[in-house]
């Protein structure tokens, strides 16, 4: 009974969307306003509706309801209770629905939050974000209903995947989709432009704030997946250049070129076609995620359950809505002016060649993931392109963009000069080569990998310093103290430094520990010691226990630095008896300069156990980093001008970097 | 460049990469094609099943054209074929000789003895060294070997009886069989 | 009581060192698992969705590692045991693609985009700028 009303609400979701999505259009085309006002609640209705039949699903997998089929082959009654609301996404139709659901809560954000607009551009904005929602209701409905009943009620179901266990399935994927499904809003407001004739500087600072926000969602879904990855799966490695990776990185990469671009349109008035276009790409590339995980066209460990007529029924979605948004485009674009006069070197011309690098870098990666299939469909074989071609590429390509972070936002708007910049930079130059011939030699290999990942991880984090005082100084007033001048810095400022930083952090982890992690791979008996360096690692046997869906083997190791103990080490192998899987469940001492990784291979004769233990220097820098970009978008979206430019829609933009 | 073609070179891109999908969603990702179609088959001595002391020798397979059909009695798929399998060595028409692909000697010919044996002579491959030289990765496999020696076809998985009729029925009528 | 600390220490030590023994590598040549580790970690494992051979618990996995060792102690360079390798089951078994026509736009394409794009947008700029006569705009 439950189930069909969570059913039902999906169907009365889809025949809304259907209206939010078409008599508004017609509405803001014929000057009808009695059409128009039913934009607002449609959306929010059917966002509702969703939102509601989201939760009956969510409930019929707490109360174990195997007699829908999406919950039996996916749950399982010994399941705790945490991970039997993380199943909910945990299979195709399920994540489909936690989709559509994330869109609800864009659309009740947008129904909210993008009140001062001018009425037809809200309307055709609201009315975009219902035709996304048509094309997955649909999808869901005719292809993936996930309250497809089973009759009779299986026993108990089939259990959620052990791999999928874990925290990060509570927390991961919601996150992931907020960021995916974000860029639908920044789609949505680029066919809205589109339509009402209306690029300029208003709808770019429009965009701007809804743009950060999913950004700093999907840096922090891409982060929580590669820190999941990490610990999962027993070796340490947190990311492998994956099909499904790539797919959620390529639209970070463009979202991250939009923000950019978006600085540029609104200060500006120019670049406008480019900024709709990056627009329209960052969400197509989402779509063509969601494409490539579920029609089972690439290998990934993260495909789900393939389905040619699901494959095709996507494909056919991406060509309306990405085709349709394109041939507005084609239409439409020609017409826009240049905007405002800016000189070859500027503030401008820098955020624009970050762009140049980025999409590149998205290209790249884009092409690498998709190569396979092209061969293959041109009839030249099967080849494969891994992570030592991503590794190779994407670096080389991403290196100079670096660079260039460390100039860009010292050069001063529509025309700067380079001798000044470079006056400006000269500390930040000789802290980066230094670092770049200490930091090496200190941490006992030199290599020039590393040399320049150190190099450009100092050049970012120094330059951002550098901006700081800059700006102090130029702003200073001689009577103001320090932190007065700090608080009349506005809070985006901030939020570009934190980033920025973020990415230099991010880098400096990334760097050592490829360059001076260490493995070894031992035979340990019990009380046997592993000494690595100062850290001797002792191995206090292993025992049985018994967890709630799974037995393990849990060995214990006691590692002392110097002598001294400083982590106690549980890992595991675990036995899932349901679904008859073994997984291995490494512990780690996480640290700010490394982190020790120890899992358990397999059980020898007299107790003894094959071990392996990872020394991962600054492992922790790529996450830390990653949540430092987040909270500089977040911050950004603070800032009070957001506010008052909303309210005040004629006004120029307040200064912002 | 005329102005308004510019812009529609983001949309003919897309268009491009749709056709590729569509292409893609028809073909397998997960099926490699082996690069030893065309190339001599590996030579390779190997014990013989049930048959205690005896040796088979690939070798002596020149002049013949013949299937070598690789299963094991763990492999779930290659139940799924067997009945075809038992099939065709009614017919006669072709010598099949199956390779038991890392198996326990005594599990494959309990499998043989309770399905039916459509082989002519079943080699072990106890330690999969010869899997590894015909490149198999995952069983069954049948590989089509002609006269000279030459590997003339290759298919991975399950046969069925779609593709006996429009691959291998076809390929051994060239071959004179 | 000084001494009996250091018997104390003394005994304590003893029954450690007795107990305790230094772990040893799980293979007795270290070195050689140093070069499969850094030879498989650019193959692909044929059975699995998308994982490198080096980190497949596939049984054909395992055997293609064993494969690898045994020539490697027969003697054979890399280079080799790859082609053997490819000569098996194709150049999808590579993660890093060889170099030849199939493959040149997959390596060069990147960086003929980064040009292109550098050279379009040096283009562009220099027509936004026009006639130049720009002020810097202060902060």
């Amino acid at each position: 009974m439950i189930p069909a009303i969570g059913e039902l609400t999906l169907i009365l979701a889809f025949i809304l969307s259907i209206i939010q999505g078409t008599l508004p259009l017609v509405g803001v085309w014929k000057n009808k306003t009695t059409l128009m006002n039913l934009a607002v609640p449609t959306a929010r209705a059917q966002s509702l509706l969703i939102l509601i039949s989201f939760a009956i699903l969510m409930y019929s997998f707490y109360i174990n309801d195997f007699s829908v089929l999406y919950v039996a082959s996916t749950s399982n009654s010994q399941l705790p209770t945490m991970y039997r609301l993380a199943a909910v996404w945990g299979g195709h139709e399920g994540s489909m629905l936690l989709w559509v659901a994330i869109l609800s809560i864009w659309t009740i954000a947008v129904t909210l939050f993008a009140k001062n607009l001018p009425d037809s551009f809200r309307i055709r904005l609201i009315a975009v974000m219902g035709l996304v929602s048509v094309g997955f209701l649909a999808f869901i409905l005719f292809t993936s209903n996930p309250f497809d009943r089973l009759i009779p009620a299986a026993l108990d179901g089939r259990d959620l995947n052990p791999l999928l266990q874990d925290p990060g399935m509570v927390f991961h994927p919601p996150v992931l989709y907020m960021g995916y499904v974000g860029f639908s809003v920044a789609f949505a407001f680029a066919i809205a432009a589109l339509l009402d004739g209306r690029l300029d500087n208003a709808w770019a600072r429009w965009t701007r704030p809804w743009t950060t926000v999913a950004w700093a969602f999907l840096t922090l879904g891409i982060a929580f997946g590669s820190k999941w990855a990490y610990y999962e799966l027993g070796w340490g490695g947190w990311w492998f250049w994956d099909a499904v990776e790539n797919a959620s990185f390529m639209p970070w990469l463009v979202g991250t070129a939009l923000i950019h671009s978006l600085a540029v349109t609104e200060k500006r008035g120019a670049f406008k076609v480019w900024t709709v276009l990056l627009s329209i790409c960052a969400f197509s590339l989402s779509l063509l995620g969601t494409f490539l995980v579920r029609s089972g066209v690439l290998t990934s460990v993260h495909a789900f359950a393939t389905d040619p007529s699901r494959g095709l029924f996507i494909l056919l979605y991406l060509v309306i809505v990405i085709g349709g948004a394109l041939l507005l485009f084609a239409l439409r674009a020609p017409n826009v002016g240049l905007g405002e006069k800016f000189d070859v070197v500027s503030r401008e011309s820098f955020l624009l060649a970050n762009n140049v690098v980025l999409v590149t870098a998205a290209g790249s990666v884009l092409l690498g993931t998709m190569y396979p299939l092209l061969i293959d469909a041109l009839g030249g074989g099967k080849i494969s392109v891994g992570p030592p071609y991503f590794d190779a590429v994407f670096v080389a390509i991403m290196a100079p963009g670096l660079f260039l972070m460390g100039l860009g936002p010292l050069a001063k708007w529509k025309k700067a000069s380079i001798p000044e910049i470079g006056t400006r930079l000269k500390l930040a130059a000789v802290i980066s080569v230094v670092s770049a011939l200490l930091v090496p030699s200190v941490l006992g290999k030199i290599s020039l990998m590393a040399a320049v990942g150190v190099f450009m991880g100092a050049w970012i984090v120094s330059t951002t310093l550098i901006l700081l005082q800059n700006r102090i100084k130029a702003k200073q007033l001689a009577s103001v103290s320090l932190l007065e001048n700090l608080k009349n810095i506005p809070l985006a400022f901030y939020g570009m430094l934190l980033a920025h930083l973020g990415i230099g952090v991010f880098v400096l982890g990334v760097t050592l520990v490829k360059g001076y992690e260490s493995e070894q791979d031992l035979r340990m008996e019990v009380n046997d010691v592993a000494k690595i360096g100062d850290l001797a690692f002792v191995f206090k046997g292993a025992q049985k226990i018994q967890g709630p869906n799974y037995i393990s083997s849990q060995g214990k190791f006691v590692v002392t630095e110097d002598g001294k103990q400083i982590a106690l080490l549980y890992p595991e192998k675990r036995f899932y008896p349901v679904q008859g899987a073994t997984m291995t469940e490494a512990d780690i001492e996480p640290g700010v300069f490394k982190d020790l990784y120890v899992s358990l291979g397999e059980p020898l004769e007299k107790g003894a156990w094959s071990v392996r233990i990872y020394i991962k220097p600054f492992v922790q820098w790529i996450w830390a980093g990653c949540i430092i970009m987040a909270l500089g978008g977040l911050l950004a979206l603070l800032d009070r001008r957001y506010r008052i430019a909303n309210k005040n829609l004629s006004s120029r933009a307040e200064e912002v970097f | 460049m005329n102005r308004t073609l510019k812009f529609l070179i983001p949309l003919a891109l897309f268009l491009v990469a749709v056709g590729f999908l569509t292409k893609g969603l028809f073909l397998n990702p997960r099926e490699v094609p082996s690069p030893l179609v065309g190339k001599p088959a590996p030579v390779f001595t190997a014990p013989i099943l049930g048959e205690a002391g005896k040796r088979f020798n690939s070798a002596d397979m020149k002049g013949q054209v013949w299937l070598l059909n690789v299963w094991a009695s763990w492999c779930a798929a290659c139940r799924d074929e067997h009945p075809l399998l038992m099939d065709m060595a009614q017919t006669k028409r072709i010598v099949m000789h199956g390779l038991a692909y890392k198996d326990v000697d005594a599990e494959a010919q309990q499998v043989l003895i309770a399905m039916g044996n459509p082989y002519n002579k079943v080699i072990t491959d106890t330690d999969g060294k010869i899997g590894i030289d015909y490149g198999v990765y995952g069983v069954p496999e049948t590989y089509l070997i002609d006269k000279a020696g030459i590997i003339r076809y290759k298919h991975i998985g399950p046969l069925t009886p779609e593709i006996l009729l429009t691959k291998v029925v076809p390929l051994l009528k060239e071959l004179g069989v | 009581m000084k001494k009996l600390i250091i018997l104390i220490f003394l005994f304590t030590h003893a029954f450690a060192v007795a107990y305790a023994g230094e772990a040893k590598p799980i293979s007795d040549d270290p070195a050689l698992e140093v070069r499969l580790k850094a030879m498989s970690q650019e193959l692909r494992c044929l059975v699995c969705q998308n994982s490198t051979l080096a980190d497949s618990d596939a049984p054909l996995a395992e055997d293609l590692r064993n494969e690898i060792r045994t020539q490697m102690r027969a003697g054979k360079s890399d280079q080799e045991i790859v082609d053997y390798l490819v000569a098996r089951y194709g150049d999808f078994v590579r993660y890093r693609p060889p170099m030849n026509n199939v493959t040149a736009i997959l390596w060069f394409g990147p960086f003929l985009l980064l040009l292109t794009g550098g050279f379009v947008l040096y283009r562009v700029l220099k027509k936004q700028a026009r006639d130049g006569d720009i002020q810097a705009e202060e902060e």
